[in-house]
């Protein structure tokens, strides 16, 4: 069931094709509407959108601009381009970027083949990485009783911090320093497993789009996750309200 | 208080002004502070106070511009200004009160640094008394708010500040008028003003300066824009680096509060409008206005993706008017002395004035005033009085970590934020470093991409991770084991951190290494190393 | 025509892509009448010949003996194909990356490790187009012999590796 909305239905164009919408609807949501892919992983519905991950930047045509998807509401006569080559130059550089900046392993991590940064290299065809590789030295946070922190996989896209303050409510996890010093922490930097906030719901590792946030006992790829869990829980919520 | 009742505030200390001219004013802006200003006014005050055949009374004063050689003093009716004035200057400096000047300390006003200068913004700093509203009130202060809350609708305001074609000062240059209407027309149930004082960019300090010698002028621009877009109130974040203007500004506060010129119903109109102090807690990215929001909200303090703008949805939602501390303190001039008085001044697309800060290797460092258009050259060669003893000037770094450096061959360009951006660079918010023969422009970039680096708030990919693989590209090359390949490398991350970034920090944080690129391709070329046989496709 | 000459090499690697390559069992068949293996841990040849059309090679760069050997292999061969994640991201060799080189051989050794016999480790294990340009990349741990297939016979061919890239 839709929500009843005020919003005006108006009409745009994605990759040469006119596509009718509302405009509180975002250029993503009306993209995947239409079939039209475009490569997301910051993104989670159900969560509040961060355009931090640049993967899903489209060309606004007749502006000059390139502008998130999940973040950008569509207007009336908007003409998008939703892949280009420089598009997709853009975003290959984005995943060698996080693959340069973590200890990514796929080979012996417990998410190998549910990752979906994984993934994006695999549709993206990313099959190297120019950069070097910074091999920052992070410890591994195991002090949960059922979950592990890994932050040598950790992509920064924020999804267990925004899952736990916006369904969860509970707001354990945030991230602390800046630049490529930024990190997850949970409550004020403290070892998980003595985080007070947390409820140990286990959101978090759910949503986490790579190996960083698992559940302990699981060996390599044997970490398969419900990225469906926010949307599954505000679509109840709408019901039931 | 009532407008007439100000009126005689004001009228009180111009009559003690005319009854006593006789003045030494010091300069207590932080630059002639750190070399001991402080001192000087006080020890003058008690050496006068010995004095009763010399009628003088010290007072503190704002910046007189001439950084490089304060402590700075002047003196009237006279009409001197002394440079380097130590504490064991005073006791000659009185005496030649009641004789002659003292020659070898005064400073020739004539000099083009002085001469060139159109004064808008820093407007009679060198006479107003920072920490007292009766004296800015003396020289013609608040009389704009006085006069748009009695007599000039909002719309009236609107239309002048557009008519004067002020642009913003904190570097982007949008028009300010246009920002105004913006958020005057947005619909909310409440509205705010902000005063971006967040000044960040290495080797700026204009804001500071306003901040410090002229807080009621901030003020008072800022209570117009409340009063024009229908806000009531406003917040000034300041960074916390800047001790005495945030104690300046606190004062400032309270007192035009006590005058009623902040606060409800001032002078007695419908218009109330309150300010507070933000502190911000030495971020870099919050001077870009959505990280500023978040901070102000007790947020972390990282930009999100516009649009949204501000003027649309700003602080906690509602349309957030947001302007740089220059542009405020344009605005009780413009509608004192007229927009199209502002606007006869400058260039078609630049109007007005701009103040920079003249740091680096130049003679005199120092604050300036000029009229936009003005070539490079006039400012960096003839006002700064170009490279110390024995060195050329080679470039001028405009516009901070996000602007670039424009080489020596170009400084004939016109100092307008179009010109300006078609060199590479851009107008920035007013930091101009001057570099001479012996500044390697690979370290020039080295240290602005370092900057950027660890000012990145770490939320996108492209400015997190793509400005430490800059970094380390060029610590590459300055190692010397750094090949063309390495060049082309930097080049298109280069392109792809300016596209793919969420905000301006990321956007612009290539321009340094770019523009030293497009100028001073030899001198990341020396460094080059050959590529070896083997490796070669 | 003329078969093509084929060389593997083993960098730092567990073998496991040149097991994965030996998994192709009867396709081997049908790919040896079109190739001539000229070097390999497979056969018994000391010497990197000269004017080797393709090299596949395995592990990552992580000693002065894998640099070296690599740029000799890159001089003497026209198309260079990384084979697996560790010639390609370095992988579980690079997992070393975070210590310092001292650290490993104190840790492995004990303090007296030795100095001569084993070849001095790089700073930092490395992919080996990190080192000399590469032209194909089969990625995988290992990529599974009918990757290998599908993209060697397109090299064969001139034409770019057509499975889609898959680390781990």
């Amino acid at each position: 069931m839709t929500p009843a909305t005020t919003a005006k239905v108006i009409t745009l164009t994605i990759d040469d094709r006119e596509v009718g919408a509302r405009e509180d609807q975002t250029i993503l949501q009306i993209a995947r509407e239409n079939g039209i892919r475009i490569p997301t992983l910051c993104f989670l519905e159900g969560l509040s959108p961060a355009g931090a991950c640049r993967l899903c930047l489209v060309e606004i045509i007749g502006t000059g601009r390139v502008l998130p998807a999940c973040t950008t509401y569509a207007a009336e006569g908007m003409k998008v381009r939703t892949t280009s080559e420089a598009l997709e130059a853009h975003r290959r550089t984005v995943l060698e970027l996080l693959f340069a900046e973590g200890n990514h392993v796929c080979a012996v991590c417990v998410s190998n083949g549910n990752c979906e940064l994984q993934d994006l290299a695999t549709k993206l065809g990313v099959d190297h990485i120019t950069l070097p590789y910074l091999n920052p030295v992070h410890a591994v946070d195991a002090s949960h009783p059922r979950f592990i922190l890994d932050p040598n996989r950790c992509v920064l896209c924020a999804r267990c911090v925004r899952v736990c303050d916006e369904i969860e409510g509970a707001h354990t996890w945030d991230i602390m320093g800046r630049g490529i010093d930024a990190r997850i922490i949970a409550d004020l930097n403290q070892p998980w497993g003595e985080a007070a906030s947390c409820t140990s719901c286990g959101k978090c590792v759910q949503v986490c789009p790579t190996g960083a946030l698992v559940e302990k006992g699981r060996a390599v790829a044997e970490m398969k996750k419900r990225h469906a869990l926010p949307q599954l829980i505000t679509r109840n919520k709408e019901h039931a309200s | 208080m009532t407008p007439e009742a100000l009126q005689e505030v004001a009228k009180a200390e111009q009559d003690a002004l005319a009854k006593q001219p006789q003045r030494i004013g010091v300069c207590t802006a932080a630059g002639c502070l750190s070399c001991k200003s402080g001192d000087v006014l006080k020890n003058l005050q008690t050496a006068l106070d010995r004095r009763a055949d010399v009628p003088y009374k010290a007072v503190g004063v704002g910046c007189m511009g001439l950084c490089a050689r304060g402590p700075l003093v002047s003196v009237e009716p006279q009409g001197l200004l002394y440079e380097n004035i130590t504490t064991a200057d005073i006791p000659a400096l009185v005496d030649s009160l009641a004789a002659k000047p003292m020659k070898e300390k005064q400073s020739d006003l004539g000099m083009p640094f002085f001469k060139r200068q159109i004064k808008v913004v820093l407007d009679q700093f060198d006479k107003i008394q920072p920490e007292r509203l009766e004296s800015y009130l003396a020289h013609g202060g608040y009389e704009a708010l006085m006069n748009c809350v009695a007599h000039r609708s909002p719309g009236d305001i609107l239309d002048m500040v557009k008519r004067s074609g002020l642009r913003g000062r904190g570097g982007g240059g949008y028009p300010t008028g246009l920002k105004w209407e913006t958020v005057a027309k947005a619909r909310g149930d409440r509205k705010f003003v902000i005063c971006n004082a967040d000044e960040g960019d290495p080797g700026a300090f204009m804001d500071r300066s306003v901040l410090e010698c002229a807080p009621h002028r901030i003020l008072e621009g800022m209570a117009i824009a409340g009063y024009a877009i229908g806000a009531s109130a406003g917040y000034l974040y300041v960074r916390a680096e800047y001790p005495l203007a945030v104690q300046r500004l606190k004062l400032a506060i309270r007192q035009a509060e006590k005058f009623g010129l902040l606060g409800d119903h001032i002078c007695g109109s419908s218009f109330s409008f309150k300010v507070e102090i933000r502190l911000g807690a030495g971020a870099f990215v919050c001077g870009e206005e959505t990280a500023l929001i978040a901070s102000i909200e007790g947020r972390r303090g990282q930009p999100r993706p516009r649009p949204p703008y501000p003027a649309e949805k700003g602080l906690w939602g509602f349309p957030t008017l947001i302007n740089n501390v220059e542009t405020f303190a344009n605005i009780p001039a413009i509608l004192v002395k007229t927009p199209e008085w502002f606007a006869s001044m400058g260039t078609e697309q630049s109007k007005g004035t701009k103040v920079f800060a003249l740091a680096g290797k130049i003679q005199n460092t120092g604050l300036i005033e000029v009229p936009m258009g003005i070539s490079l050259r006039e400012i960096v060669l003839e006002m700064g009085g170009g490279a110390p003893e024995g060195h050329t000037i080679k470039a001028v770094q405009t516009g901070g970590p996000s602007g670039g450096c424009i080489p020596a061959e170009h400084f004939d360009i016109s100092v307008d934020y179009e010109s300006l951006r078609k060199m590479g660079s851009i107008m920035g918010s007013g930091g101009m470093i001057v570099m001479d023969e012996t500044s390697s422009m690979v370290d020039v970039a080295r240290f602005f991409m370092e900057f950027c680096k660890s000012e990145s708030c770490g939320k996108c990919v492209p400015c997190r991770v793509g400005t430490p693989q800059l970094y380390e590209l060029i610590e590459r090359i300055r190692a010397r084991r750094g090949t063309r390949r390495d060049i082309a490398r930097m080049e298109s991350l280069c392109e792809m951190v300016r596209t793919t970034s969420l905000c301006g920090l990321g956007q612009t944080a290539p321009n340094p290494l770019l523009s030293t690129l497009k100028y001073f391709r030899h001198e990341y070329e020396e460094l080059l190393v050959d590529e070896p046989e083997e490796t070669r496709t | 025509m003329s078969k093509v000459r084929l060389a593997t090499v083993w960098l730092d690697g567990c073998s496991g892509c040149h097991m994965s390559f030996l998994d192709m069992d009867m396709i081997l068949l049908d790919l040896a009448p079109k190739i001539d293996l000229v070097y390999s841990p497979l056969v018994d040849f000391k010497v990197f010949p000269e004017n080797v059309d393709v090299t596949i090679v395995e592990g990552a760069v992580s000693s002065t003996e894998d640099e070296e050997k690599i740029k000799h292999i890159r001089g003497r061969t026209k198309t260079l194909i990384a084979l697996g994640d560790c010639a390609i991201t370095s992988n579980v060799p690079g997992m070393r990356n975070t210590f310092s080189v001292d650290t490993i051989m104190t840790d492995a050794y004990g303090p007296d490790h030795p100095v001569q016999v084993i070849p001095p480790l790089l700073d930092k294990s490395v992919p080996v187009h990190h080192v000399v340009p590469v032209d194909v990349f089969i990625t995988g741990c290992p990529p599974p012999a009918g990757t290998i297939v599908k993209a060697l016979l397109a090299v064969l061919e001139g034409q770019p590796n057509p499975v889609p890239p898959r680390f781990g």
